[in-house]
């Protein structure tokens, strides 16, 4: 492959990397053009199409930041931390007990279940929302708790992470746990102490992308947080589009930009385990 | 930055890189049978799994296969949340086919932006992964810039750019202006256009499929190349006689992924729209529609049976996908 470049190779080979350039320049081009008119003043946003800002100005970011309804950002930044840290928590758990069960144990139920399972990553949010939604209004959980949003998760119900985590410990080798359980340790132990640990590539996969889904969902907490005190950023920054005209348009890309750096940091930190998971899983991402 | 090669494989232990889509349960017999084939008899062991399943058997009761049947029930009912449910047989399903224009068109809106999206975002996915298989150089920093999007594409912040992008005064009509073509429409305010944005938005976010091509395309053995070149094939015959052939369960995998996905977005139209699915209804994705009748006017009953026909879709999607493969992909067993 890496064989001596010919001179027309070489020249071809520029030549891609010139149109491969052009095209991410393009693709990404929106994103950087929103950026730069998060710094600076709202007034010369559409004087030029370029991405070197001339004057900086952090004054969008200042205004836009206590511009939400009720708590403001901070309010909604906190919200949505305590929500990602209870999903977090809820999935790494609630999923590798029950990966652990169907890849390590045997039940009678394990083939219908395990068929239950596969069918629940292919379920629709859309079409078992409104009887989730009866389900806790009627315990009086809709409107400013985070439950509706945590309790699914500690349920184990993103059958996507259980699939990742069971075809993960496939890839284990049985000798370890068996070796464990010769050692009189019970299938408790062998799980928390040998079978966890193994598990932490999968786990680093699953905290990701339960990171940004949960960080940039805007369906359910839409549906269940109904005042702006329990908003999440998706619900504050769109309650901040219907306010556009008194705030205007620099604050609210600059929100924008903001509600979007926690993904960025997590993209940059955690690249190759993203790549990793969408290309075993094939996640939508 | 990890420097592209081996960094998808190294952490597994199994040193099987990226298992083909068929693990998702594709090819299901053969995977949910692939697990422990020996039944050693641990007593143990039987109980105690379902102490391990117990999370996950709440959420098939209260929040996966319950509600699923609750949904079925409600579907054939009217109800409002303040009394209780009234059974009204298929009035529901009657009424949306013959009596809802605005179902049919969030039909008709959700078909084009899945048949017109998906289609394109793949083809794209598919050419960056070809361009970009050939171990070039800076293939990690490629594959970031254009995975990206995918990453953020269903965020409100990505919505809100978009808006602005294609807005009356946005960004696009702002460079035509430069060009003279002074006082556009905005593409979010004509009916003709809206649709087409958000189209546009969703084929911008092929960085995921093209990361599972990219998987796909090293399972390729090099040998079949190297034959190919001995045979003399050229570049478009090694594509069409080598590449898409084996490439073709990965491909059908993300066309099923996609169609599922993009049956279902919701965020986009969402904001773009104000939450309407305008202007005149143009982007009244079949989501947004089972929202307002829903969450809006809290006609649970109709909007159950919404879901329902949704869930028909996306089934009947996925079999005819399935069914249509047999046709076209090639299993390399």
């Amino acid at each position: 492959m890496t064989s001596l470049l010919t001179a027309p190779t070489a020249a071809r080979l520029s030549f891609k990397h010139a149109g491969l350039i052009l095209f991410g320049l393009l693709m990404l081009y929106p994103l950087l053009w929103m950026l730069k008119s998060s710094f600076i003043p709202e007034s010369k946003i559409f004087d030029d199409f370029g991405l070197i800002p001339g004057e900086l100005t952090l004054e969008n970011y200042v205004k836009g930041w206590n511009s939400g309804e009720g708590i403001g950002f901070t309010g909604y930044f906190l919200n949505t931390f305590l929500i990602v840290a209870g999903s977090l928590i809820g999935n790494l758990l609630s999923c590798s007990l029950a990966a652990y069960a169907f890849a390590r144990l045997n039940f009678k139920l394990k083939t219908a279940f395990f068929a239950l399972m596969l069918a629940g990553i292919m379920l629709p949010y859309h079409v078992v929302a409104i009887p989730q939604y009866i389900l806790f209004s009627s315990t009086g959980l809709v409107g400013t708790t985070f439950l509706p949003l945590i309790i699914p998760k500690i349920l184990a119900v993103d059958a996507f992470f259980v699939f990742l985590m069971v075809q993960f410990l496939r890839g284990i080798p049985r000798e370890l746990d068996e070796a464990a359980s010769i050692d009189g340790a019970g299938p408790f132990r062998t799980f928390w102490a040998v079978i966890l640990p193994l598990m932490k590539p999968a786990l680093i996969t699953t905290t990701i992308f339960t990171f940004i889904w949960t960080w940039n969902d805007f369906f359910s907490p839409l549906i269940y947080l109904t005042v702006p005190e329990s908003y999440t950023v998706s619900l504050g920054l769109n309650s901040l589009v219907d306010s556009q005209t008194s705030s205007g348009l620099g604050p609210l890309f600059a929100m924008s930009v903001i509600t979007l750096v926690p993904v960025f940091l997590f993209f940059l930190f955690a690249q190759k385990h993203i790549v990793q998971g969408i290309a075993t899983t094939g996640s939508k991402g | 930055m990890q420097p592209g090669k081996g960094a998808t494989t190294r952490e597994r232990p199994d040193s099987r890189p990226a298992p083909p889509p068929e693990s998702l349960g594709f090819r299901s017999k053969s995977s949910v049978a692939a697990g422990p084939k020996k039944r050693t008899p641990r007593k143990k062991g039987i109980s105690s799994a379902y102490v391990f399943l117990t999370p996950w058997m709440l959420g098939l009761v209260f929040i996966t296969l319950g509600p699923l049947l609750a949904s079925l029930y409600l579907s054939f009912t009217d109800y409002d949340l303040l009394s209780s449910p009234n059974w009204i047989g298929f009035e529901n399903y009657r009424r949306m086919f013959t009596e809802d224009p605005r179902f049919l068109k969030s039909l008709a809106v959700t078909f084009t932006y899945v048949f017109v999206s998906v289609p394109l975002q793949l083809a794209l996915a598919l050419a960056l992964a070809l361009v970009l298989n050939k171990g070039i150089q800076g293939l990690a920093l490629y594959r970031s810039a254009f995975y990206l999007p995918s990453l953020i594409g269903g965020s409100v912040a990505v919505a809100i750019l978009w808006r602005q992008i294609f807005g009356g005064e946005g960004l696009v009509n702002e460079l035509l202006a430069t060009f003279g073509l002074e006082g556009m429409p905005g593409w979010i305010s004509n009916p003709q256009t809206a649709l087409g944005t958000l189209i546009i938005l969703n084929v911008w976010t092929f960085g995921s499929p093209m990361i599972i091509f990219l998987a796909g395309l090293r399972q390729i053995p090099a040998e079949l190349y190297e034959q190919g070149s001995i045979d003399g094939v050229g570049m478009f015959g090694r594509l069409r006689f080598i590449t898409l052939p084996m490439l073709s369960p990965i491909i059908f995998f993300n066309l099923v992924l996609q169609v599922i996905g993009s049956f279902q977005a919701f965020t986009p139209a969402f904001v773009v729209s104000g939450g309407t699915g305008g202007p005149v209804d143009s982007t009244l994705f079949y989501t947004l529609y089972l929202y307002e009748r829903g969450f809006i006017n809290f006609e649970m009953g109709y909007a159950s049976a919404l879901g329902a026909v949704l869930l028909v879709i996306i089934g009947v999607l996925t079999a005819l996908n399935f069914y249509a493969s047999k046709r076209w992909v090639h299993y390399n067993d």
